[in-house]
């Protein structure tokens, strides 16, 4: 992160003054930085709303209950967490919510799920591989229902706005295959092995 | 697949949370949750939650909108098109599909633009809708996930997404010839 952070930066330092750009970035990057708050703030209070039901689900045992229902398929994935333990059970109503197409929703799931995994993590400054690969998955956006897409060609007065819906399942179902192949395979090589790991589950 | 197909879609997705809320508060009551107390104790983490991710979202958020406003995107794009061309994507989906793994209000806004340019219904708007539906805005995603948990080191998380964010980019282009024709 930190020579893509420098990258980023670096680069758009050098061609905002070739292209004589620099008012352009100052004002962009002002920009930037007060929508980022707007961004933060928008979403406290779904995260309230959804930590407040997930603390409910949990104390109801609904959570222990979706990771148990779908133990054979988080268990390949993510060895490296207890069976049974909540976190899972956060992860599938994260990538639930991601298939629905409930975005802020689900961005509010992700983070409860985040905060299981990081509670696993011995090393908290370093993401564990089970997060990579919860990150990777969602990343490669596992949707079922692109509802905001649907709205914009409905809009735009499409014939059909819902006939991509095949085509978005077939191309997320690929990229999530690839996101999931590369977390496992690139999580073995050793530039981004955990320091001091010797074995890993 | 019709536009009542569409519509009972767009239903389902405003159908789910009343659904779920409503489904998780009976079990809970019948469970003898304090259900009141217990929803509390949890959204009182939600300030934290948000207050916490926003010095990551700053970094990342300004350090993209600094490459994009200096014009270094654009020859990223010009540099890339060669290559897309040569996999057949249209050259009008490759900003759209540079921009997605880093903005996505700004891969919603190109969208948009190409759906009204070039209509819903043709093949550039089919691939653009695919590419917006079934990818995520990367840098986004791991700014937020790993700030909300304060991990800096995100090792191989974002190389692994960049991936995903390229096979799901150029297999939408793909599955839209096959599917669509065009």
């Amino acid at each position: 992160m930190n020579y893509v952070f420098a990258f980023l930066i670096l680069v758009g330092v050098i061609f905002a003054a070739v292209n004589g750009k620099m008012a352009e970035c100052t004002e962009a990057v002002i920009d930037a930085a007060k929508g980022s708050v707007e961004l933060a703030i928008g979403l406290i209070g779904i995260m309230a709303f959804w930590l407040g039901l997930m603390r409910l689900a949990e104390k109801a045992g609904l959570v222990s209950l979706l990771a148990r229902l779908l133990k054979p398929i988080l268990r390949p994935l993510f060895p490296q967490i207890p069976s049974g333990d909540p976190a899972l059970g956060n992860i599938v109503a994260n990538l639930a919510a991601n298939m629905l197409g409930l975005g802020n929703s689900a961005t509010a799931l992700g983070l409860k799920a985040m905060q299981e995994l990081d509670r696993l993590n011995p090393d908290k400054k370093t993401a564990s591989n089970a997060m990579c690969t919860f990150l990777a998955i969602n990343t490669s956006s596992v949707t079922i229902i692109p509802a905001t897409v649907i709205a914009i060609r409905a809009a735009a007065g499409s014939a059909n706005p819902a006939e991509i819906i095949g085509v978005v399942i077939v191309t997320t179902g690929i990229s999530t295959i690839v996101a999931i192949t590369a977390v496992k395979l690139l999580e073995k090589l050793p530039v981004f092995r955990i320091r001091g790991e010797v074995e890993d589950e | 697949m019709s536009n009542g197909f569409s519509a009972f879609l767009q239903e389902l997705s405003n159908w789910a949370i009343p659904l779920i809320a409503g489904g998780i508060v009976l079990i809970a009551l019948i469970k003898k949750v304090k259900l009141y107390e217990a929803f509390v104790e949890g959204a009182k983490e939600g300030f934290n939650v948000g207050v916490r991710i926003i010095p990551y979202l700053v970094a990342i958020l300004c350090a993209i909108a600094f490459f994009r406003a200096s014009g270094a995107l654009d020859v990223l794009t010009a540099a890339l098109a060669p290559i897309t061309n040569f996999l057949g994507m249209p050259p009008e989906a490759l900003p759209m599909a540079v921009v997605r793994p880093l903005s996505g209000s700004g891969a919603l806004g190109i969208m948009s633009e190409l759906i009204n340019t070039h209509g819903a219904d043709s093949f550039i708007g089919r691939v653009a809708s695919t590419m917006m539906g079934s990818t995520e805005t990367t840098f986004y995603v791991l700014a937020v996930y790993f700030g909300s948990v304060g991990v800096s080191k995100v090792r191989h998380a974002l190389w692994a997404g960049l991936l995903a964010d390229v096979a799901g980019l150029l297999a939408a282009v793909w599955i839209c010839r096959v599917v669509f024709g065009g």
